[in-house]
């Protein structure tokens, strides 16, 4: 019994890579329905005899070879197999890889990036020229001031969390900056912070941070060192220890900043049955029904990132904010348009003109 | 000075992170692979150290002063120093020049004390004895989202008591179009407003890396000076 072979069968540099990669496609075999699959077979400049490198089923008319040498020539065949029967395809041309430059599958990535770096900074300079910004009211940072008041009336202290993840994660900067603003909140009325921490970069940088917030208020001497601790690296060591935190010291006020995972309804619910004001914030999707239903105000998503432009009102930083709202324009109109367009196409609206 | 240093390392290690994204190449690559994998794992292990002395510092204090509850940190600080020595000396699983499995003559019981096992019998009971907890909270909190005070809550209530119905399979199979219709709460409304999240996230990330970068937003530093 006799198979047909695949036909066309062509190598080129898989694109876009670091090199060592080369692709292979066919044209299927005539018998494509009746085989097993297909061998892939490659030989390298110097060689003399065909070396089989992969299979792969049948109905499939690509493979990417990706143990080839950058710079070495190679030339492949590719061949129906049916139980014993083979049957070869003419050999391809002679490709080479090689590591690229550039990644052109992200122009787009990099087009975006682009008019949103020039939005952000062409907002900046507007602000710093004095350009007024308006930023709408966002619940949750306006009850900041109250809640500290709150903890100062009541001579209680406020507990703020910036997260369970690491430095490198832009909700622990942005849950960082925050904590910022309410150290220079509770430096100027003189209110115990409690800022538990598990991370020790995290821990190190949020000392820093309450410390700098003290004397920046000229309270420099009002700053405690103990107030700003490392507790454990556990997740749910960390959510007891919180826990603990809240039902002995029993804070007026709680704070989660930063991003969360399954321990955010421990702690939450913890500090509702406590009484405290609760004010969540975070990017991470999973929590946030937890945090809207325990706590009082809930920072959603990029809210958190736009809490320090919002409480320090700085020109620089608002400016900032405003570009990213014009990016999500852009993104909005980008999205209405191409769903128009498909809506459009697919619909037989067109032919009426 | 103070400042520049950290704002300069920032925005080179920043620009540096960001070329890997759109340069393939090998020499790239590598060199952002050497810096993610060997660089930061020895700024990790520096932590560790700073992370140990908060610790031992705070409970400390809070014997030295005789706070509320200090008895207890005694029981940290021994925890601490006990696991550590079993940790550097005995090895991960009993292997180190500590030992720490002793078998008990005429018995085949073995009693094994090093930091696998301790691990595995006290970290992890304790750890999903915390997470159990998430049930009990999570009816709590249900019991509080899903009251029926103005619309959204009510909608809220709506779609959550559908969603759950159409999960139960007696519910399912009497009527079947209500799994499709929570189908649809999930795969449509659900996850728009997922995806709306999504792209603020996305963008709110862009423009807190880009302040970063460029030393715009400085509250990391302590300040914005």
């Amino acid at each position: 019994m006799a198979i047909s072979p695949p036909t066309y069968v062509r190598a080129w540099d898989n694109p876009n890579d670091a090199g060592g990669a080369i692709r292979i496609s066919w044209h299927l075999s005539a018998d494509d329905s009746i085989i097993d699959g297909y061998e892939i077979l490659r030989l390298a400049e110097g060689e003399k005899e065909y070396q089989p490198i992969g299979f792969i089923g049948k109905g499939r008319n690509c493979y990417t070879d990706d143990e080839t040498k950058d710079g070495l020539r190679y030339q492949y065949r590719v061949s129906a197999v049916k139980d014993t029967i083979r049957s070869y395809s003419e050999p391809s041309n002679f490709a080479q890889s090689s590591a690229q430059w550039f990644n052109t599958d992200r122009i787009n990535v990099l087009i975006f990036t682009a008019i949103f770096i020039f939005l952000i900074l062409w907002f900046i300079t507007q602000a710093k020229r004095g350009t007024r910004l308006f930023v709408r009211r966002i619940a949750g940072l306006a009850a900041v001031e109250e809640a500290v008041g709150r903890a100062t009336e009541m001579g209680k202290p406020i507990l703020y969390v910036p997260g369970l993840s690491t430095v490198d994660d832009v909700a622990t900067i942005a849950g960082l900056n925050i904590l910022g603003e309410v150290a220079k909140k509770t430096a100027q009325y003189d209110t115990k912070l409690i800022v538990p921490n598990r991370d020790p970069i995290v821990y190190t940088v949020a000392r820093e941070v309450v410390k700098e917030a003290y004397t920046q208020v000229g309270r420099p001497d009002a700053f405690n060192p103990d107030s700003v601790y490392f507790v454990t690296d556990s997740q749910f060591a960390f959510a007891a220890a919180v826990d603990g935190i809240m039902t002995r010291e029993n804070p007026a006020t709680n704070f989660f900043m930063g991003y969360f995972w399954a321990e955010s309804l421990i702690m939450a619910e913890t500090g509702a049955s406590t009484g405290a004001i609760q004010i969540a914030g975070t990017d991470a999707v999973m929590q946030l029904p937890f945090f809207i239903t325990a706590c009082d105000y809930t920072l959603i998503g990029e809210e958190l990132y736009a809490a320090s432009a919002y409480l320090s009102r700085e020109p620089l930083l608002l400016g900032a904010l405003k570009g990213q709202d014009f990016g999500k324009a852009i993104i909005i109109g980008v999205l209405l348009l191409t769903t128009l367009l498909a809506l459009l196409l697919n619909l037989p609206v067109l032919n009426l003109f | 000075m103070k400042r520049r240093i950290p704002l300069l390392i920032v925005f080179v290690f920043g620009v540096l992170g960001a070329i890997p994204f759109l340069i393939p190449h090998r020499i790239i690559q590598d060199a952002d692979n050497e810096f993610r994998s060997s660089v930061l794992r020895i700024i990790v292990a520096f932590s560790l150290v700073l992370g140990v002395g908060s610790i031992i510092r705070h409970h400390y204090e809070k014997i030295r002063r005789k706070r509320e509850n200090w008895q207890y940190s005694y029981v940290t600080l021994i925890s601490l120093v006990i696991s550590a020595i079993i940790g550097l000396f005995g090895g991960i699983e009993a292997n180190g020049i500590l030992p720490t499995r002793f078998v008990f003559p005429f018995t085949n019981y073995t009693f094994r004390f090093d930091i696998q096992t301790l691990y595995t019998n006290i970290m992890v009971p304790l750890g999903a004895t915390m997470f159990s907890l998430l049930a009990f909270f999570m009816t709590s909190a249900a019991y509080r989202a899903f009251r029926a005070r103005n619309i959204e809550a009510t909608i809220l209530l709506f779609s959550a008591f559908v969603v759950m119905l159409a999960a139960v399979p007696l519910v399912s199979s009497i009527f079947p179009k209500l799994s499709f219709f929570s189908e649809w709460i999930l795969t449509v409304p659900n996850t728009a407003a997922k995806r709306g999240l999504g792209f603020g996230i996305a963008l709110g990330s862009m423009a807190t890396s880009l302040k970063i970068i460029l030393g715009i937003e400085r509250g990391w530093l302590g300040g914005t000076g």
